[in-house]
């Protein structure tokens, strides 16, 4: 079991280990490729689509797609990128996103995507949903306005946590974050140390009263863009 | 009434021994009997079934025919499909409300019935249609709407309805029914003959590796839109060294403008067991599971007692026509309203209790389905070709349809067109024939394949409907020369809107913006520019997409804007570049003028 798969990522020869998936195997060979649903730790989930490739042409999440030998993958091309940039935009005009008096700013991996892929304004119309906020908890506070429907939570609180304390309800457009009780968060039993808590990407989950323990500048990616770490670089990368 | 639901969630647990997989079934009985799976119930379920209430929540907020909210004892759901609209359902909509003194999404004060739309059941030959709880109506007019509240009004009792059965088996005690078959051509593999049984003789008389060969000689394909070989995929199922496989039937029939299973159902269900039987002992399945949608309900008993009867005749069950060790039987999976769950990893997260999003592939069924068990999902049609293949060889089959593309096929014909109803056609027959048969030569446009295939206008009807030319599920809708081609793409958008699972960004939030960029266009405010917009936009939401429904949706505007460019460019305005032609001022700074308490002259003469 010790071969390697071989294939090749932007041109490169990537060697990576059998059963890996592409984003995983990329990540080895230091090359970072954007992702927002996919966590270590958690099952892939393959629902945001940032993370697209193109596999011998044809698109592919590249957080679910394992390696196999002489594929041609295309992460950095101009056309992977407009198709990235173009599902970010998305998740920006989805929800009710306004950075500049969010808590998670500097630390969030949505803003900081956009940041990376230097969009200013969205090219779609924004779609101004309503969405409950639940701030029943005393500890935790969810704004459904700033989810990005990546199901972190639903699989950190059931296969980390043991609890079940999230999961989607609806469907379509009007797909939303549901929590185990008719009361909203309060009443179920999510703690302040869940890992669920921990892994939302964006402000949708949020603990309360630490929002600015750190403050904006020395945030995550308040100088560094996201990825860098695998990169291995600090610093701005060309984009 | 907190004890009574106790005791009835805790009956309706126990038919299905408390399995958790059969949710639907539990939440399906749930809402019959009370309108609505409450909170409390959702509380009760969970606890029965030893899972969470979110996760039953999240199953019943996820299928339209079930609800939270308390809903009438009567619920009237008027299909708003494209071709039922052409045939005057807003009217008819309108009669509803009018009579009911309601709107559409709401139930009437004393709470008896309930009014509301949706996607298409499967009656596009005789829309308008409506079902009313598991009652078909069609052929709808503003003065039978007002007719049958009337009489709801009085009775309470949607089988009262019932008025005029329709043909074959429709009018059979189990079914009772007013639909039409509307069968217009009997083709050579399906429709012609009652099934003989025949071909399960023949086919077990081989091994299932040559039962498996002689479909893949057959080069038969899937009939049910993605036209995936099905020998190969049986081979695939029956591959690695699993102790139990599962066969699936997919009878969902979600594609507007798609009815051809629903007549295979009601008249050829014989011949469909056989061919799942077949595929049974083809890959070594011992569980088959035909998926049936929601909007089917009113064949449920029928088929049951079909497969009753197969269980005494001894071709189901234990030692299958003698063949000791061949123990095969099955069963069936209601859906809940659910477009989505046609698409088959959809489908298996559906008969799995759980809400119908489609799995991430790999692993594909074949390998793992079921509850993880290798599973193989075959459409209704493509099991009746497999039992006459079995029945008359291969060769017989390939020498009907196209070079290319073997058998004959099944298609629903609606919309502009003097003889709508169900086509058997060999397989390679050009459109320009079609139409003639079905009387629509004066077309301006023929939408093949549903929403999620393709539109194509006069230049095209020489064109072929096979695999490698235009491929279709079934479904062909025609439009004649009056249609507005815009509205026919926006009402198309409109359903995928509806029912995009949204697992995924590009399908969930993509359809929505499509939505509104052709709208924006259609209210005669979009420039060139927008159309460029469109285009990628649909490019993205098309490749970006995680499953078949994201990966066609954008099909209605990239096909419309390759084929019918003039209709867009009509409405456009011509303009300076860089102007944005919906902005307005006044709307955009009324919001402030409100909170400042001030109004300006300029703005608001
Ligand atoms: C959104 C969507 C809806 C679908 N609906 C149906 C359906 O209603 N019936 C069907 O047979 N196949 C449907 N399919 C295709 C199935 O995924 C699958 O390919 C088919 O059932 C396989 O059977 P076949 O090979 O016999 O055609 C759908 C696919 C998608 C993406
Ligand atoms: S969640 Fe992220 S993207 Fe959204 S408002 Fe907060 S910082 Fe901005
Ligand atoms: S709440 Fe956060 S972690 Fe959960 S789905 Fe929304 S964005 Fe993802
Ligand atoms: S493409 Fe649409 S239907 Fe398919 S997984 Fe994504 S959101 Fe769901
Ligand atoms: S990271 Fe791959 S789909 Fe979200």
């Amino acid at each position: 079991m010790n071969k390697t798969v071989i294939f090749l990522l932007d041109g490169e020869v990537i060697e990576g280990s059998p059963g890996k998936t592409i984003l995983e195997a990329a990540e080895d060979a230091g090359k970072y490729i954007p992702r927002l649903c996919a966590y270590k730790g958690l099952a892939p989930h393959g629902s945001c689509r940032v993370c697209t490739v193109l596999v011998n042409g044809r698109p592919q999440a590249s957080c679910i797609q394992p390696i196999a030998d002489g594929i041609v993958v295309e992460s950095e091309s101009a056309e992977v990128r407009e198709l990235r940039r173009g599902v970010i935009e998305m998740l920006f005009v989805e929800g009710n996103h306004f950075c500049m008096c969010c808590e998670k700013s500097g630390n969030c991996e949505l803003q900081a995507l956009a940041y990376r892929f230097g969009i200013t304004a969205p090219r779609y119309p924004y779609l101004f949903p309503k969405r409950e906020v639940d701030a029943t908890h005393p500890y935790i506070l969810l704004d459904r306005n700033r989810c990005i429907q990546c199901g972190r939570c639903v699989r950190a609180s059931r296969d980390v946590d043991g609890k079940n304390v999230f999961q989607f309800g609806g469907r379509g457009a009007g797909k939303r974050i549901a929590v185990n009780a008719a009361g909203g968060l309060g009443k179920t039993d999510a703690a302040v140390i869940d890992q669920a808590i921990e892994v939302c990407p964006v402000g949708a989950i949020l603990r309360k009263r630490v929002g600015f323990r750190v403050p904006v500048g020395k945030r995550k990616f308040d100088h560094q863009p996201i990825g860098s770490d695998i990169e291995g670089k600090a610093g701005p990368t060309a984009v | 009434m907190s004890e009574t639901l106790k005791e009835t969630v805790g009956e309706v647990c126990r038919s299905v021994e408390f399995d958790r997989s059969r949710m639907i079934d539990v939440v399906r009985e749930v809402q019959k009997r009370y309108g609505n799976v409450s909170g409390e119930a959702m509380e009760l379920i969970a606890r029965e079934l030893k899972t969470h209430r979110v996760e039953v929540e999240s199953v019943v907020s996820f299928y339209a025919f079930l609800s939270e909210m308390r809903q009438g004892k009567v619920v009237i759901r008027l299909c708003n499909d494209v071709i039922d609209r052409m045939h005057g359902a807003d009217r008819v909509l309108a009669a509803f409300e009018e009579e009911l003194g309601i709107r559409v999404g709401e139930t009437t004060p004393d709470g008896e019935i309930t009014l509301t739309t949706t996607a298409c059941i499967g009656m596009s030959d005789q829309a308008p249609a409506a079902l009313i709880n598991d009652v078909v109506v069609n052929h709808l007019s503003s003065d039978l709407a007002r007719e049958i509240v009337w009489e709801l009004k009085q009775h309470g009792n949607p089988a009262l309805l019932v008025k005029n059965l329709g043909d074959g088996n429709n009018a059979s005690e189990l079914v009772s029914a007013m639909v039409k078959n509307n069968i217009r051509h009997r083709g050579a593999v399906i429709l012609s003959r009652a099934a003989t049984g025949q071909g399960l003789e023949t086919a077990l008389a081989m091994t299932p590796a040559e039962v498996i060969r002689n479909v893949k000689t057959a080069r038969l394909r899937g009939r049910g839109g993605a036209g995936f070989p099905t020998g190969m995929k049986w081979e695939f199922t029956r591959a690695g060294s699993a102790a139990e496989r599962v066969i699936v039937c997919n009878a969902d029939e979600g594609e507007p403008g798609t009815f051809k299973d629903r007549v295979i159902l009601t008249e050829c269900p014989d011949l469909m067991f056989e061919g799942m039987t077949i595929g049974a002992y083809a890959i070594g399945a011992s569980l088959g599971i035909v998926y049936l949608r929601a909007e089917y309900a009113y064949l449920k008993r029928f088929l049951e007692s079909v497969l009753d009867r197969r269980r005494s005749e001894g071709v189901l069950g234990r030692g299958i026509c003698g063949l000791e060790g061949f123990d095969f039987d099955i069963r069936i999976q209601m859906g809940a309203g659910a477009y989505i769950c046609g698409e088959e990893t959809a489908l298996l997260s559906s008969c799995e209790g759980v809400r119908g999003d489609p799995k991430n592939r790999p692993p594909f069924p074949a390998q793992k389905g079921y509850l993880g068990l290798p599973t193989s999902v075959n459409n209704v049609e493509t099991l009746c070709c497999v039992a006459r293949i079995m029945e008359h060889g291969p060769g017989w089959f390939t020498a009907l349809g196209s070079e290319q593309s073997a058998g004959t096929k099944l298609l629903s014909i609606s919309g502009d067109c003097k003889r709508s109803g169900v086509y058997e056609l060999p397989l390679g027959i050009p459109l320009r024939e079609l139409l003639k048969l079905a009387g629509a030569e004066d077309a301006q446009a023929i939408q093949v394949g549903g929403p999620s295939g393709q539109m194509v206008g006069p230049d095209a009807f020489d064109r072929t409907i096979c695999y490698d030319d235009l491929s279709t599920g079934g479904s062909i809708m025609v439009f004649g020369p009056k249609r507005k081609i815009l509205e026919v793409v926006d009402a198309f958008l409109e359903f995928f809107v509806e029912e995009s699972c949204g697992y995924c960004t590009p399908c969930r939030v993509g359809n929505v913006l499509l939505k509104k960029a052709v709208a924006k266009l259609i209210s005669g405010k979009g420039s060139q520019k927008d159309l460029a917009y469109l285009q990628s936009l649909a490019e993205t939401v098309k490749k970006t997409s995680r499953c078949g429904l994201g990966q066609t949706s954008p099909n209605p505007v990239l096909s419309t804007l390759e084929n019918f460019r003039s209709v867009y460019e009509e409405v456009l305005v011509a303009g300076e570049a860089g102007l944005q032609h919906d902005f307005e001022l006044s709307r955009a700074v009324s919001q402030a003028a409100r909170i400042a308490g001030r109004t300006s002259a300029h703005l608001h003469p």
